[in-house]
């Protein structure tokens, strides 16, 4: 039986589909309510006849401006009922034209008409779809304008669904800058009106809150229209405010709220605006509360994290509003993905700046453990927001000391690094290593164990500098006082020739953390003897390399101090002096150096005679004698009767005393 | 005028007068009854001040007793003694030192369950040496020589580390610490039976749950210099409790809306129907009741041409013509209200006011016979008919009714000001000032102000026969002191000329006749309004704080 009438609805069909091909007005008529009536609420019946290809014909009998109205009308709501149905429904229905057939109906068809209702009506359908055509609506000022004078005059329906065409299409600075111009923003503005004793209704104002926001997102100039749009007595921010108060609807203050602190970050609304402190920032965080639904939940703290993302004042606040802490590791505990994300990022955005506040953090019950757990997450997005959060954590020397060692955080850490990671978690993620490699740390012991190394190598052959620079500081950091077989191991992994490479640049950044890193690499005594005994070539040509290269080129002093800050390192081991006396033009460097107007040059270079002219040790009159030769000597007795340098005098008399047979 | 209103309320006939002025004052002032309109301040007063007795000797108040400071004992551990500079500042150093030198004030009274959401301010002047200050509740006998929180029945937020103590000596972590120019806000949830904190003007989140009822507002300080001043809802709050009381009122506006009903109570069209219908029956709109039967298919119980009896003397009390519908009920139903004098005593006094109003002027002349053949004509036909002036009018209304009318301690003799007997407190010259609102005839107008000052010695009479009760005193002296002035419209006691005055009258009336006739006095929809309010008293009774967002006008508006 069933069988049976699937055959005769596939029987039947056929003639009245026949028919919408006919010239007679009358049977197209018919066929389409026919039509119309057989595809409303059916997805089947949707399928059926898409599959059967009478959408060109609709869209024909839709945009054909001879034909009668009722005929077009009818197509069009039959286009509508259509984009109403699978997500292949509608991809079918887009291949074939139909955004754009829409959009160029609009261009002409005469405001307030139903055949325009329902032209939107279908748009709107086809824009909630994902990925939506926002191509087939052209940044085109007179098609823009109508659109928002249909948003500010037409029906009711006709204004909800524009102004969710519009929201989905708003997505970048281009759109935003052009529904701007077309006065987008006064059209959200009388929508967002809420009549007093009527009750607010989310299907008219949450796509005029949507628009807004899309607008306003890091567009300072949309920002700054939307701060001074007004509605009747009341200006956006105001509008706004009325819409975050407690008794409206769970999703029109989140969208609210969103508004605000999108315009707070846009640079309309400083972070102290009362709306942002009493407005926004207690909604967001009431939203996040145990009683609310999972999604509002995740998206109030989503947003709360943007807030929060940089002003510090504001991340204190919200860390003591209505038990936010409590909140977040609860939504933490959520299953899903955008839960977890949202409340991680939230976290990190809170502990950024302020070490009460990660302890705050630190302490609520559990989290780490979440944490943790979540590094592990399989979905990408839950993962990158917990290195997040666990690199706003990682600021803290305490947390790195303590709960970080118990929790073994590097771990997984390590294990998300080593597994192709995205640009951006590769990004956060070794900026937090480079917080767990610090000398008092006590994971840098098992991190080196677990390849951190090798890793961190890598990451200086990245062509991204923030990330070359990620790996460098932390190699950095790793060498900072480490035991011998470390230092030996970096300089291995390395390589010379990627040191090389790394000296040269074009961050200045990195030139730094690599001068630092030599640096590290070249301290105490017995390790620089150890690593010139091994490998003096290159590290001679590399400090060289670096000498010169730094000391010449117009590097800021700090550059040029660390590559002075090496040559005193090496100057102080006892084999290593012999390499510097070889190399003369790196003496007459220093020589150069001890007259520089720069005070700190001055010391670091008085930091090098210094140390290659102590007298204790073997050779040292042929090195004095050298450098006196040289000029030394001349400079430091300068240096004395500098009056500029007076804070240097004890250091220049003490070198100068190693100097007893020459004075 | 302003001279004579104020001779009337030092004669004590200006009770209204009083009143009313009373009321102007505290619309404006009185910020806490608009926070709590629900609270019935006779039964359940707000706390509006920190109680001078209920404390710890320590603590010391000022301003209205708005303003809590530590000042140590004048004995025993706290005692702050004479001490030179030095030596004091090392005894402040010490004192407060211990658990021993903490010290509470509760408020004058416990927070009434009908606030609904109840909320106070704390802004802390000085957090003195070290600033362990307590906020929060306290049940009512709990030890004042603490901070509150550490006992049973207590609850605090403490200001040094930032804890919540619930009715314990540990406090568990809750929010910020608070010191020297924050103000703190407590906020007690009489619905969830839970309270949070606020922090200037920022919400905390909830600290505790599951409170007991009737608890006080208190706070507790330990060290010496602590301050802090407190807003009961005098002024302006720093937090938004506004945006709270709205949540608070669509929530209960939901949760009555959604309440779910078994089926066989879910019947509402019958149920609406028969309302509808008794209703239209009881006020008497009867071809609306017969229309609104025949449509519905309700039955009328009651006779028609009696429910139209009904009708006609409700349009006569509604029309003013209070005299007329007197006879009409006499006549109709002998009996009633000479049963009923207290209900013949409001039907006279409305009968005063509409005198004045002069609606019923030609009522009263109309129905002088009835009159005559009334409770009052032993005293009343006398006067009906006399024309005399004034003083005749005293001397007689005074010959008869002296025993009856102590109250009229006026001389007598005095010829500037002779008291009109009778009517306590009205002076005889009230009745050279009435003629200015008449200007026609003179003598007719002297006639009817006769008339009027008549009717109000067989009234005062009458009074004087009734049990002495405040209300039918009262409802007296304001139709009295109508009389006092030239433009009683215009005058604070006013308000009795209005037309709808006069429904309250009817209604009395109305459910009198209904009542001898062996019926409802009150029709089914005001039974079901009067016990819906009845129960939200009870409701406030039992420290259910809903009672306080479920607004039955607004609900029956709808």
């Amino acid at each position: 039986m069933q069988q049976f009438t699937v055959f005769m609805d596939i029987e039947s069909s056929r003639s009245y589909i026949d028919e919408l091909y006919s010239s007679d007005a009358v049977k197209v008529m018919e066929a389409l309510v026919t039509l119309k009536n057989s595809v409303i609420g059916s997805n089947r019946q949707k399928s059926s006849v898409i599959s059967q290809g009478v959408v060109p014909r609709l869209l024909q009998l839709m945009s054909e401006e001879s034909l009668d109205p009722n005929i077009r009308l009818e197509a069009t709501i039959t286009i509508g009922s259509l984009a109403k149905g699978t997500p292949e429904n509608i991809e079918s229905l887009i291949e074939k034209g139909t955004a754009t057939a829409l959009v160029e109906m609009l261009k002409t068809v005469p405001l307030g008409s139903k055949l325009a209702e329902a032209a939107l009506c279908a748009l709107r359908s086809i824009f909630s779809h994902k990925p939506a055509p926002v191509d087939a609506l052209p940044a085109d000022m007179r098609l823009l304008t109508r659109l928002t004078q249909i948003a500010r005059e037409d029906s009711q329906e006709a204004r909800t669904s524009v102004i969710r065409v519009l929201a989905v299409w708003c997505s970048g600075t281009v759109e935003q800058e052009a529904l701007t111009c077309a006065g987008a923003c006064s059209a959200a503005a009388a929508m967002l009106v809420v009549p007093p004793r009527s009750v607010p209704s989310p299907s008219r104002l949450v796509p005029a809150l949507e628009l807004l926001a899309a607008m306003c997102f890091k567009n300072p100039n949309v920002a700054q229209v939307a701060l001074n749009t007004r509605h009747g007595d009341k200006s956006i921010p105001e509008l706004l405010m009325c819409l975050v108060s407690r008794d409206k609807p769970l999703v029109v203050a989140l969208k609210a709220a969103k508004c605000l602190t999108f315009l707070q970050r846009a640079g309309a609304l400083p972070a102290d605006d009362s709306r942002i402190v009493f407005g926004a920032l207690p909604c967001l965080a009431r939203l996040c509360t145990k009683e609310n639904t999972e999604d509002i939940r995740a998206s109030a703290a989503e947003v709360l994290a943007y807030l929060t993302e940089v002003d510090t004042s504001l991340q204190r606040l919200a860390a003591i509003s209505n038990h936010l802490m409590s909140s977040l590791a609860d939504i933490v505990n959520c299953q899903s993905a955008a839960a977890k994300q949202g409340a991680f990022k939230c976290f990190a955005s809170l502990g950024a700046n302020d070490e009460d506040i990660r302890k705050m953090i630190i302490e609520t019950h559990g989290l780490m453990v979440h944490v943790v757990n979540g590094l592990n997450n399989p979905d990408p997005c839950v993962s990158l927001a917990a290195v997040r959060c666990l690199h706003s954590l990682s600021r803290s020397v305490q947390q790195l000391r303590t709960t970080f060692q118990d929790h073994a955080v590097w771990k997984p850490l390590m294990q998300l690094l080593n597994d192709s990671p995205g640009p951006e978690l590769l990004n956060v993620g070794s900026s937090t290593l480079c917080n767990l490699l610090l000398e008092f740390s006590p994971a840098k012991e098992p991190m080196l164990d677990q390849g951190a190394v090798e890793m961190l190598c890598n990451l200086t052959k990245m062509s991204d500098p923030a990330l070359r620079l990620n790996g460098i500081w932390a190699l950095m950091n790793m060498a900072f006082q480490a035991e011998q077989k470390v230092k030996q191991r970096i300089l291995c992994c390395l390589g010379t020739e990627q040191m090389f490479r790394l000296l040269g640049d074009s961050d200045t950044r990195v030139i730094m953390k690599m001068l630092g890193l030599l640096r590290n690499l070249l301290s105490t005594r017995q390790h620089i003897d150890a690593i010139m005994s091994e490998y003096s070539s290159q590290v001679m040509q590399l400090v060289r390399q670096a000498v010169i290269v730094v000391l010449e080129g117009s590097y800021p002093a700090e550059v040029k101090e660390q590559a002075l800050c090496i040559l005193g390192n090496i100057g102080d081991g006892e084999k290593s002096k012999d390499l510097i006396m070889a190399n003369e033009d790196v003496l007459r460097k220093l020589v150069d150096y001890l007259a520089h107007p720069e005070s700190k040059l001055q010391e670091a270079a008085l930091f090098v005679a210094g140390n290659l002219v102590w007298r204790g040790e073997a050779g040292a009159a042929a090195r004095q004698q050298r450098l006196a030769d040289l000029g030394v000597l001349r400079a430091l007795k300068l240096l004395r009767a500098s009056h500029h340098a007076a804070h240097l005098h004890d250091k220049v008399k003490t070198a100068l005393a190693q100097f007893n047979e020459f004075t | 005028m302003k001279l004579r209103k104020s001779e009337m309320a030092a004669i004590g006939s200006g009770r209204g007068t009083m009143d009313s002025q009373n009321q102007v004052q505290s619309d404006t002032v009185d910020r806490l009854k608009l926070l709590y309109p629900n609270v019935n301040e006779e039964e359940t007063p707000l706390p509006r001040a920190w109680s001078t007795k209920d404390k710890f000797s320590y603590i010391g108040l000022s301003q209205n007793n708005l303003r809590v400071h530590y000042k140590g004992g004048t004995q025993g551990p706290g005692r702050r003694p004479h001490l030179p500079y030095l030596h004091l500042r090392l005894w402040m150093y010490r004192h407060g030192k211990t658990h021993r030198d903490a010290a509470s004030v509760r408020a004058t009274h416990p927070i009434p369950a009908a606030c609904g959401l109840y909320y106070f301010e704390v802004r802390i002047v000085s957090k003195g040496r070290d600033g362990y200050m307590g906020i929060g509740l306290s049940a009512h006998g709990v030890n004042m020589n603490r901070l509150p929180g550490w006992d049973k029945h207590s609850y605090g937020y403490h200001g040094d580390d930032g804890h919540s103590f619930c009715s314990s000596g540990t406090g568990q972590p809750y929010g910020p610490t608070f010191t020297t120019g924050d103000v703190i806000g407590c906020g007690v949830n009489l619905v969830d039976n839970t309270c949070f904190y606020t922090k200037n003007g920022h919400h905390l989140g909830i600290a505790f749950r599951g409170l007991p009822p009737n608890l006080y507002p208190t706070v507790g300080l330990q060290t010496p210099g602590e301050v802090v001043d407190t807003n009961f809802g005098q002024q302006p709050f720093v937090f938004d409790i506004e945006d709270m009381l709205k949540e608070l009122r669509a929530r209960t506006r939901v949760a009555i809306d959604e309440f779910p009903l078994p089926d066989e109570q879910g019947q509402w069209q019958q149920v609406l129907h028969r309302m509808v219908s008794t209703y239209l029956v009881h006020h008497g709109y009867c071809s609306t009741a017969q229309a609104f039967s025949r449509a519905t298919g309700q039955p009328i119980d009651e006779d028609i041409a009696s429910i139209k009896n009904r009708q006609r003397v409700s349009k006569l009390v509604l029309a003013g013509r209070v005299g007329e519908a007197v006879e009409t009920t006499r006549r109709l139903w002998p009996g009633l209200l000479e049963r009923d004098p207290d209900l013949l005593f409001l039907l006279k006094c409305r009968q005063f006011v509409e005198m004045v109003n002069g609606t019923d002027c030609e009522a009263s002349e109309d129905g002088a016979n009835g009159v005559a053949t009334s409770v009052i004509s032993h005293t009343g036909r006398p006067h009906k008919r006399s024309n005399g002036v004034a003083a005749d009018a005293a001397e007689e209304g005074g010959g008869r009714d002296v025993d009856m009318a102590p109250a009229a301690n006026g001389d007598h003799e005095d010829e500037a000001l002779p008291l009109v007997k009778g009517m306590p407190g009205v002076t005889a010259s009230v009745a050279a000032l009435l003629p200015d609102r008449f200007e026609a005839d003179a003598s007719s107008q002297r006639a009817s102000v006769e008339r009027m000052l008549a009717f109000g010695r067989e009234l005062y009479a009458m009074s004087q026969k009734l049990s002495q009760d405040l209300y039918h005193k009262s409802m007296l002296e304001d139709a009295f002191s109508l009389l006092a002035y030239s433009n009683p419209w215009d005058s604070p006691v006013g308000w009795q000329l209005e037309p709808v005055r006069r429904e309250a009258v009817c209604d009395a009336l109305n459910s009198a006749i209904l009542e001898s006739q062996g019926m409802q006095w009150s029709s089914p929809v005001e039974a079901c309004v009067s016990h819906a309010r009845s129960l939200l008293r009870r409701m406030s009774r039992a420290a259910l704080g809903a009672c306080a967002f479920a607004d039955l006008s607004a609900l029956l508006a709808r």
